[in-house]
């Protein structure tokens, strides 16, 4: 469901020059390091205000965010949490974020697990035909999902997984999005085959190989994988906006679009509240793994 | 390695094998299938040959509308951000101390970006008593009916895209950091200023890279739901009414899967097209290093 068709241009190899080069690079005169500067602060703060105000406002009262576009809150209140968790459905946030999980655990792991056997067999094996299907993989890097939906949905709704979890993971079981294969792949063939080998000539079979050895070198490109798609599961909405239609299944995107339609229209704390909250999980991802998205991102190249 | 087995490589791949047959091929033909049928899902598809690309083309005056929505927001976001992207990373490729926090600083706003969560604070920055609004007349300016006039409104829109530069950012930094620093230094002993050297040496060398995230941004780009559906919902008079928002009200909500299916299919063609005008004039101006064509 995620609209990631994306692909990598440059190789992991183009990553060691660079840094080899940094010394070499000519430091800007004073001047030039002002402006620059003053560029780049201006546009960050510009940036990131309206992420700082987002927070700031879900503490203040109703009356307060109207009179002030200066984000520190006066009287900090939770008030805008208490009464936005309680939601307008029988539920509390709670159940929705349980629900989000229900969906992002079962596909981050079965992303992880085969995207890796499929990169690695396209990356360590010769088969018949498997020059086409390769061509086929990148084809449908490029390929939007705005094709294939309607039927996929006629697909599901056949084998009654209509309103369930199902559509939403199952077919990144199977390796779905060709993206996260290719960056493996790409990755894979960065990695020497010494170690593979000699681990043969011991006597391991090809699984053991790639269990002992391909994937504890492939780490780093596997968590970046899982959080890739960590982050864009988080976002999705139009996929349980088409599969998923009572409240009780709701995953977090889909609850805070109905507290919008549902929530009295001057009471922005409570919506900002859950907004932020709605925010936290990828937000406290990415600071703990930022170096894994950059990475992955400099070498992979993914659109966000 | 391999060697052993011809069909061992088979069994590795044959996951992506089973889910691009059930979940990619047979969706796609199907619904090339049905973008030629009527089908409401309670009766079986009807076919109807060209009908529906027919009302499409000839009669029906939302599709027009929402084509040329579609074409605008397309055509004004994906150049504004790639330049936005580019021009910020030219000016982060230096030794500036703190450079990470900027990219971070930069960056999570295009991670976080395509999240229901933004589009809801964007409805809310922008509103008639928002963020935006109350910084304006703070200056003493008059306030904005961002939402209510259909010029503005598509622009709401694509600010929320310009902000997630930062992915395509990070793309041609990497880039930049990897071209040949002895090109800079030979240009410059050669007298050339930093606007030569940036177009005649930076500009062609990244070439590739350009080609990638136009590519990428304009595929996505033409497939923008979120933000439109939550921030205005296609509105005022469908000033922001994407195709994709077409193609979900006639499939989801009006269960004409037919008529959708084949509004799919030509938004799919238009960006095949594009994709393909790319590639072929790509061969015109991406510079590919050790290619001797040039």
């Amino acid at each position: 469901m995620v609209d990631a068709t994306d692909m990598v241009p440059a190789t992991a190899a183009s990553r060691e020059p660079a840094t080899m080069l940094a010394p070499k690079k000519k430091r800007p005169s004073r001047a030039g390091a002002i402006v620059r500067y003053g560029l780049l602060i201006v546009v960050g703060l510009v940036m990131i205000y309206p992420l700082l105000w987002l927070i700031g406002a879900s503490f203040k009262t109703n009356q307060e965010i109207f009179s002030t576009p200066w984000f520190w809150p006066q009287n900090p209140t939770f008030q805008g949490y208490i009464d936005g968790w309680q939601t307008s459905t029988p539920y509390t946030f709670g159940r929705f974020f349980f629900n989000s999980l229900c969906i992002v655990v079962p596909k981050v792991i079965g992303t992880a697990v085969s995207s890796t056997l499929v990169a690695y067999g396209f990356a360590r094996f010769d088969f018949p035909g498997k020059k086409l299907l390769f061509g086929v993989l990148i084809a449908t890097l490029l390929l939007p999902d705005v094709v294939t939906r309607i039927p996929q949905y006629l697909l599901f709704r056949e084998l009654g997984w209509l309103d369930t979890f199902l559509p939403l993971f199952v077919p990144q079981w199977f390796a779905w999005e060709a993206f996260f294969v290719f960056m493996l792949i790409q990755f894979l063939r960065a990695i020497p085959r010494e170690m593979e080998e000699a681990a043969r000539v011991d006597g391991a079979n090809t699984m053991q190989t790639l269990i002992f050895i391909v994937v504890p070198m492939l780490k780093p490109a596997i968590i970046s994988v899982c959080l890739f798609q960590f982050m864009w599961t988080m976002n999705d909405f139009l996929g349980p906006l088409i599969y998923i239609s009572s409240v009780e299944n709701y995953p977090i995107s889909l609850a805070l679009r109905l507290a919008i339609d549902t929530t009295e229209a001057f009471n922005w704390n409570e919506i900002l509240a859950m907004t932020v909250l709605a925010l936290t999980p990828s937000l406290v991802v990415f600071f703990i793994a930022q170096k894994y998205f950059i990475e992955g991102i400099a070498t992979g190249g993914v659109k966000g | 390695m391999g060697g052993d087995n011809r069909f061992l490589g088979l069994w590795y791949v044959s996951p992506y094998l089973i889910g691009l047959v059930l979940f990619t091929m047979f969706p796609f033909l199907a619904s090339f299938y049905l973008s030629f049928t009527d089908y409401d899902l309670l009766t079986a598809p009807e076919w109807v040959g060209l009908e529906n690309y027919e009302r499409l083309v000839t009669r029906d005056r939302t599709f027009a509308k929402s084509l040329r929505v579609t074409l605008t927001y397309v055509f004004t976001t994906v150049p504004l951000k790639l330049c936005f992207a580019l021009f910020i990373a030219v000016v982060l490729n230096y030794r500036l101390k703190g450079i990470g926090l900027f990219r971070t600083a930069y960056y999570v706003p295009s991670i976080l970006g395509g999240s229901i969560a933004i589009a809801v604070l964007w409805r809310y920055i922008f509103a008639d008593t928002g963020l935006v609004n109350m910084i304006i007349t703070g200056f003493g300016g008059e306030p904005v009916n961002w939402f209510g006039d259909p010029g503005n409104a598509l622009f709401t829109i694509t600010l929320l895209r310009v902000w997630q530069f930062g992915s395509a950012m990070v793309i041609f930094l990497a880039a930049l950091q990897s071209v040949d620093k002895s090109l800079y230094e030979a240009a410059s002993i050669d007298g050339a200023g930093p606007w030569k050297i940036f177009r005649h040496i930076t500009l062609p060398l990244i070439t590739p890279v350009i080609f990638f995230n136009l590519i990428m941004q304009t595929v996505q780009a033409f497939q923008e739901f979120n933000g439109p559906f939550i921030i205005t919902n296609g509105g005022p008079l469908r000033s922001t009414y994407l195709l994709p928002l077409y193609i979900y009200e006639e499939a989801f909500q009006s269960f004409d899967m037919g008529y959708a299916s084949a509004i799919a299919w030509i938004l799919f063609l238009i960006i095949m097209t594009l994709t393909l005008v790319a590639f072929w004039s790509s061969k015109k101006w991406v510079y590919y290093a050790g290619d001797k064509r040039n």
